[in-house]
């Protein structure tokens, strides 16, 4: 059994020790907000955050995640609020089909974190592994610009 | 989480906020809340109708018979049943229709998503559901009250009393089923200039559930006891197992079981990843079919050649072979479009549970009747016993609205013999290497210009294999023999089913189609279909034109479209708010596409910049668009900015090639999506009109590749003819 910290709760996960982070979240336990795109590490669509930093968790076997914090899109709205990426993910109607958003507001949660005001260039850096196939692009864009506004007027990225 | 948690009640907080106003809710930023609460839909709600289940604790929930991938069209729906029905829209639940007839598509008579044509067929449906169930409710309340129904009214999911009495529209659901009251048969539907919801930009009814991640997808599906299935699927499509050798998969801990089924060898386990190991351990021996040999290089060369050999007769006015013949000059070019992938980001997928006398399938699909046609077909159940539980879609393109219902059969088919439900998911090689394609075209086109230097005449040979040939759609959309998919884009009549032409007027216009064996991989629809390829062909060709007769390009089309005021408008209207006659810098050019599909004429300008490498970025986009009566303006422009980046990125980098009967892509590193920073700005203009509804859904993907080509053309001198544009040394920046 491998011992893993998934969302502030530990779970024990009766996995082979290769099996994608990716997987273990979705088919064992049924997170399945984190979603498959590529397999590859190319598209994103699988991003978590392991001790607080975007990971893709397609790529990433479990065993060598077993003593690190992991964080999926299921945690971010919490104590009846969603997170300012959340909201201004709402407000700028950034979501098309949606597959890729989790992927997405993981990578742009963890950079607002960081930097909570960040630079077109900022965010190009952040957001260029993120394949979205609807064109939600522009609006993501301002949606990061607005959530840094939000984040400013006392919000949790 | 349940996102319901978040605001137990919603709407007590709306109200002391102030934000409820004349039925129209104000969403601001300063709203913590657009969950949807998932309230528990009790099956003793009452039908209003076969769209409308009102339950007791005032939950109105819609039955959505239209799939949502994207397309904004459950927002669409919900805007229109709550208008007239005075209910708050947001907070309107939904659940997918299940697969019978009253819930067909009115203008497919299917139940099919597709063509771009769902607000312009739901409009008047949706908006009677809501004035009739309004209707039953006022009469519902006129009863409790002992009132004439004229002193009551409705706002924000209540009945009013004129004396101060107010009722929730769920508390008069039992009142409606004791007494047996129905909706009226015919009813007043609201004037427009009393609309509160339609028309005003609204934000995506099920966004909530995508940014927490508990959106339902059909790889999302989690059913007790449920297992996953691989599958290992041939190199050259359309092969099939002569043998395989299970032994190295079976040893694996978690697999389960080993199967072939029509598309391959599924490998059953525990989870995916256990799957997918099996899968590369197996050993199968393919016969191909005979399609070993196939490859794209061949097909090109192949319809080059046709190209140039009279083909069937789809358009002939007056007399553009003689036109072009006794002109002083003429041009001639060929202009060659690859296969297509839709990538999705969810690859396909389903899951499926199947008993001696009954299957249930859950999938995300356009094309739910086909499916379950497909599938009691092919179980021998009566199509009742196939029951569809419809998701939501990660983007589908066309590609889920499958005429063989290939990824619903390969999980039914899986799950056959088995007590439990099975998932079959495709990899994202499979995916891409899943056969469906749009196809790939060559055109062949000729035109000469009048003395005053405009066109004069324009003949156009397409060929690319027919969609529709050899399909149960065969009767409606192949006229003479000919796919009206293939040609439409390039007549200037309408042709068939297609009620529109290109809106252009030249006075000799031929054109003719040839339709290639349909063998190899399937031709199938992409996103705007024939117009993905005939736009590039015909837009560009026309920019030809008006450089050989030194016009201007849009001056040129403003002339050709005189006879179509609409468009004659977007042209003018996209003339000034791009500020086409302002002067562009050194190594800028700006292009322009003007196109009618499915009734809605758009037309876009672009500006790039292109360094002497060839290397170019798209600077700037601007679209305007005429869809009549544009019902939620902010769902139209992302669907706008969503077709301008795919139409973009296919002419950028897309395709799809075979060697040997294989596909060579199969990833994203080698079918490269276009990127984050690569996204233009995109400007979306929308003509005001009051005009009936038509479609915006694939409108906006065409006209970008020809006006990004011809956009080059005005920055380089250079003429792209052959896609996508970097194997033709043009490069879209990093």
């Amino acid at each position: 059994m491998l011992k893993l910290m998934i969302n502030g709760e530990p779970e024990s996960i009766d996995a082979s020790p290769d099996t994608p982070l990716l997987w273990v979240l979705r088919d064992h336990l049924h997170l399945t907000g984190t979603k498959y795109g590529c397999g590859i590490n190319l598209c994103g669509a699988c991003t978590v955050h392991v001790d607080g930093a975007p990971v893709r968790s397609c790529g990433l076997p479990v065993a060598s995640v077993v003593d690190q914090s992991i964080e999926t899109i299921e945690h971010l709205a919490r104590d009846g609020k969603y997170t300012a990426v959340q909201q201004a993910w709402l407000d700028a109607d950034v979501a098309q089909c949606g597959y890729c958003q989790s992927g997405q507001i993981m990578a742009a949660t963890a950079l607002l974190r960081q930097v909570s005001s960040p630079s077109n260039q900022q965010i190009d850096a952040a957001m260029n592994g993120h394949i979205c196939r609807c064109g939600t692009y522009q609006k993501i864009r301002e949606a990061i610009h607005h959530a840094s506004k939000l984040i400013e007027q006392g919000g949790q990225a | 989480m349940n996102p319901s948690s978040l605001h137990p009640n919603r709407r007590s907080f709306l109200k002391s906020t102030g934000l409820l106003t004349a039925g129209s809710l104000l969403v601001g930023f300063e709203i913590p809340l657009m969950g949807q609460p998932r309230l528990p839909a009790t099956a003793s709600g009452l039908m209003a109708d076969a769209f409308i289940r009102i339950d007791v604790n005032n939950t109105i929930t819609l039955m959505m018979n239209h799939a949502e991938f994207g397309n904004g069209v459950y927002t669409s729906l919900a805007m229109m049943v709550a208008e007239e029905l005075d209910f708050d829209w947001q907070t309107l639940k939904w659940e997918a229709a299940p697969t019978e007839a009253q819930y067909f598509s009115p203008i497919f008579g299917e139940y099919l998503t597709a063509g771009s044509v769902s607000t312009a067929g739901a409009l008047k449906p949706m908006r009677e559901a809501g004035a009739k169930t309004r209707q039953l409710l006022l009469t519902a309340a006129s009863r409790l009250w002992d009132a004439d129904i004229r002193s009551l009214s409705t706002s924000a999911g209540q009945v009013h009393h004129a004396d101060g009495r107010s009722i929730f529209d769920g508390d008069l659901s039992d009142m409606s089923r004791d007494h047996d009251l129905k909706p009226p048969k015919s009813v007043q539907l609201k004037d427009p200039s009393e609309f509160t919801v339609l028309g005003r930009p609204q934000r995506r009814l099920e966004g909530p559930e995508k940014v927490t991640g508990e959106a339902q997808f059909g790889i999302d599906v989690r059913r007790p006891g449920m297992v996953y299935g691989a599958v290992l699927r041939p190199p050259v499509y359309g092969s099939l197992v002569k043998t395989f050798d299970a032994e190295a998969a079976l040893k694996i801990p978690g697999v389960i079981k080993v199967k072939a089924i029509d598309a391959g060898v599924v490998v059953l386990a525990k989870d995916y990843w256990t799957a997918t190991k099996g899968v590369k351990v197996l050993k199968v021996d393919w016969d191909d079919n005979g399609l070993g040999d196939l490859s794209t290089a061949g097909f090109t060369e192949e319809y080059r050649a046709l190209s140039r050999q009279p083909g069937l007769l789809a358009e002939n006015i007056g007399d553009a072979e003689k036109t072009i013949q006794a002109a002083e000059s003429s041009l001639e070019s060929v202009y060659e479009m690859p296969y297509l992938a839709h990538a999705t980001m969810e690859p396909m997928n389903c899951t499926a549970q199947v008993s001696p006398d009954r299957c249930e399938i859950w999938v995300g699909t356009q094309y739910q009747s086909n499916d379950r046609t497909i599938v009691a077909r092919l179980l021998g159940l009566p199509e009742e016993q196939v029951i569809i539980h419809r998701t939501l879609m990660g983007g589908t393109f066309g590609r889920r609205a499958s005429k063989t219902a290939d990824f619903v059969t390969d999980a039914v088919q899986a799950a056959q013999g088995e007590s439990v439900p099975v998932q079959i998911i495709w990899s994202r090689e499979e995916d891409m290497r899943g056969g469906h394609y749009r196809p790939l075209f060559v055109h062949r086109v000729r035109g000469s210009l009048d003395d005053a230097g405009y066109p004069e005449a324009w003949h156009q040979t397409v060929v690319g294999q027919s969609i529709m040939q050899k399909t149960k759609h065969d009767p409606a959309y192949l006229v003479r023999g000919i796919d009206i998919y293939s040609v439409d884009g390039c007549l200037q009549e309408p042709f068939g089913v297609f009620p529109y032409g290109t809106s252009y007027q030249i006075p000799n216009h031929r054109v003719e189609s040839h339709n290639p064996p349909k063998i190899g991989v399937r031709p199938h629809e992409w996103r705007a279909v024939g117009h993905t390829h005939t736009g590039i062909a015909y837009e560009c060709f026309l920019d030809e034109l008006a450089h050989k007769g030194g016009k201007d390009p849009l001056a040129l089309r403003l002339q050709l479209t005189r006879d179509h005021p609409r468009m004659h408008h977007v042209l003018t209207t996209l003339e000034t708010v791009s500020g086409w006659a302002s002067p562009l810098a050194e190594g800028r050019g700006r292009g322009l596409a003007a196109r009618i599909y499915s009734v809605s004429p758009i037309a876009q300008a672009v500006e790039v910049t292109v360094n002497a490498n060839g290397e170019f970025s798209v600077d700037r986009v601007i679209c305007v668009v005429d869809c009549g009566f544009a019902v939620n303006p902010l769902g139209i422009e992302s669907q706008i900015q969503g077709g301008v980046m795919l139409g973009l990125n296919a002419v950028a980098y897309g395709a799809i090639d075979l060697v040997a009967g294989q596909v060579q892509q199969s990833n994203f590193h080698d079918y490269r999506p276009l990127r984050f920073q690569q996204m233009p700005k995109v400007e979306v203009h929308i003509i005001e009109s009051d005009a009936p509804s038509t479609g915006v859904g694939e409108q906006a993907t065409t006209p970008i590749a020809p006006a990004v080509a011809n956009a080059l053309f005005n920055a380089t001198g250079q003429r792209v003819r052959q896609f996508p544009l970097d194997r033709h040394g043009f490069v879209l920046k990093a």
